[in-house]
């Protein structure tokens, strides 16, 4: 999943999309999850990577992520294309 | 090169709950780069604060209302134009547009510029005529009626579902829900602006406004789109972002192109979940929160005067993206003497 190329974040967590003018505070994990996606990860490394740092099961993380997915693609935070 | 030192007059010097745009467009003013100003404040009221506010105003004159005629507006203008020899007027009203409109050219025989919109511009834009401004330029705007008499309303009942918008000529709009609200409303807004009413389809979304800056030739000189972040009970912009989106400048390039609109402008906007806007008003004037597009890169009363000046104009240059204006309001604290003597003699 690829962020839309415009969209500035900040080490805090503060989101602004300069095409439409919102603006969202991301939770760490949040963060966490989007700093995943700028590295490259992919669903599957991601739920990894989040299984090691929280001990969480692996259904309720990828649960969480697509829930997650589906909030940015709700607000137009990511390429329409993934 | 010492700069030239321009006297230029400005109206809207209120700053209600829905403020004039005189304010911020003397601070754009003074603010120019290329040249010197000194503000003559024109008023309607003895109370817009602007006429009090010495560091940006110069001298204050009382102005005549519109409805008492240009012959009345014009011998005013004669007469402060021999105390203060005015280079250039900025008039930022609607309601007093026309007038000066019709003054442009004896204006100009006296020296006095200006920059502003053709009569076919003015009327082809206002929101009386809006749907066939749409229609003739491809524009999405809502469908919209302008009716005379509230027993209209019921026969509109078969072209518009509630809720609807009931807007006045000038000034003021409401959402109606039933048509006991909107015959309610009717009332309140001929009272107030005349008639005729516009009746305009509600359109659900989030709220944008662009100002912009045309040259009478077709091209655009700037543009700044803004979301509005905070809105007031009056539909009024209390804070609002710089935004970039290159459908709003596009269709702002297309509004300009298409009716070679001379002068500046603010086209407002309402985006939709399926992300189309709507065109929902042309105001043919600077608006309110120009200071915007000052504070981002974009001085476009400064570039207004040029134009005005016959001086050529180059686009102004790219603006930042993501700065907010967060307006607020300041009590002035004025002795009684002054209020007297504008009260008195017209001027301060």
């Amino acid at each position: 999943m690829r962020m839309n190329q415009n969209i500035a974040i900040s080490e805090t967590g503060f989101l602004f999309n300069p095409s439409t003018g919102e603006s969202f505070t991301l939770n760490p994990v949040g963060l966490k999850l989007i700093s995943y996606y700028k590295e490259g990860l992919n669903d599957d490394e991601i739920i990894s990577r989040m299984q090691e740092e929280y001990q969480v099961e692996e259904r309720e993380i990828s649960r969480d992520l697509l829930d997650f997915k589906n909030v940015l693609k709700h607000y137009l935070l990511v390429d329409n294309n993934d | 090169m010492t700069k030239p030192t321009l006297n230029i007059g400005v109206t809207g010097l209120n700053a209600i709950d829905s403020p004039g745009p005189g304010v911020p467009v003397i601070r754009a003013l003074k603010e120019a780069t290329s040249f010197n100003v000194r503000i003559i404040g024109l008023a309607y009221e003895s109370l817009e604060p602007g006429i009090y506010m010495h560091n940006l105003v110069d001298k204050s004159y009382m102005i005549p209302y519109p409805t008492e005629g240009t012959d009345a507006l014009l011998s005013r203008l004669e007469y402060i134009h021999s105390c203060e020899k005015l280079d250039v007027i900025i008039p930022n009203f609607d309601a007093e547009l026309y007038s000066f409109m019709k003054l442009e050219k004896k204006l100009l025989a006296m020296d006095i510029h200006m920059f502003l919109p053709t009569f076919e511009q003015f009327e082809e834009r206002h929101k009386v005529n809006l749907s066939d401004f749409g229609k003739k330029y491809g524009i999405d705007v809502p469908f919209g009626k302008a009716i005379s008499d509230p027993h209209d309303l019921r026969d509109l009942e078969d072209e518009f579902d509630y809720p609807v918008m009931i807007k006045g000529k000038w000034y003021d709009a409401y959402v109606a829900h039933n048509i006991e609200q909107a015959r309610s409303y009717f009332s309140k807004i001929t009272a107030k602006w005349g008639y005729p009413v516009v009746v305009q389809k509600f359109v659900q979304g989030t709220e944008y406004n662009v100002i912009g800056l045309g040259d009478g030739k077709g091209n655009m000189l700037a543009a700044v789109p803004m979301r509005k972040q905070f809105i007031t009970d009056k539909g009024k912009a209390w804070a609002g972002i710089s935004i970039e989106d290159k459908k709003l400048i596009a269709l702002t390039e297309k509004f300009i192109s298409s009716t070679k609109w001379r002068g500046a402008f603010e086209l407002e906007l309402m985006k939709t979940s399926d992300n189309i806007y709507y065109l929902m008003e042309i105001n043919p004037r600077i608006p309110a929160w120009v200071y915007l597009a000052v504070g981002v890169g974009q001085n476009i009363p400064e570039a207004l005067v040029h134009l005005a000046l016959g001086n050529d104009v180059a686009p102004l240059p790219a603006y930042d993206v993501g700065k907010l204006f967060i307006r607020y309001s300041y009590d002035l604290i004025v002795d009684r003497s002054e209020f007297e003597n504008l009260s008195v003699n017209g001027e301060l």
